[in-house]
């Protein structure tokens, strides 16, 4: 059983790999960070995954986290875009 | 653990690896930015979703159980901001 939970991790992991590909293709660098947003969140239930399938005690914590942070990346990004044209948020 | 739950958990785990294999191949063929920022959306809220709603009935106590959600409920709240930032840049021209 945690065989099937590992092997869908690590099929959430590689589909996500090659889905950063989007980073070297671009074209532009919004769909770059779409790439390195699909990979936090797959990160996210990859994580989730291993916890249930290890039962190593705080790999959910990781995931807790990881869920937390992950969208501040995206809000940085996008604040710089607008600061380029004069209305960021400081 | 009973064999249907079992079978559930199986289910709702295999449907949120095959959304996050849809978002990544959406991500790579879709022809703009905003068909792919549609594609990245669904493998958010759809595959992590799935994944956290089968791994529920594996939840050893409430705590874990309430952790899974929370974690879900972030990503939610998270993907649906972020993902109305990019459109609104994406919008203005801004990339």
């Amino acid at each position: 059983m945690n065989e099937l939970l590992l092997g869908a991790a690590g099929l959430i992991v590689l589909t996500v790999a090659v889905g950063l590909a989007r980073i070297l293709r671009g074209p532009t660098d919004v769909e770059r960070l779409m790439a390195v947003q699909l990979l936090g969140t797959g990160g996210i239930a990859a994580l989730l995954l291993i916890a249930y399938a290890t039962n190593v005690p705080g790999v959910e914590d990781v995931a807790l986290g990881l869920a937390l942070l992950a969208p501040f990346a995206t809000i940085a990004f996008i604040n710089l875009l607008d600061a380029d044209q004069g209305d960021a948020e400081i | 653990m009973t064999t249907l739950l079992e079978l559930f958990s199986v289910a709702a785990i295999s449907v949120g690896a095959f959304f996050f294999f849809a978002g990544t191949v959406g991500l790579l063929r879709f022809p703009d930015s905003l068909t792919r920022l549609h594609a990245l959306t669904k493998a958010d809220n759809l595959g992590l979703g799935l994944v956290a709603l089968g791994l529920l009935p594996r939840a050893d106590n409430t705590l874990s159980a309430l952790k899974l959600i929370v974690i879900w409920a972030l990503v939610l709240l998270s993907g649906a901001s972020t993902a109305q930032l990019i459109g609104r840049a994406l919008r203005r021209g801004r990339k």
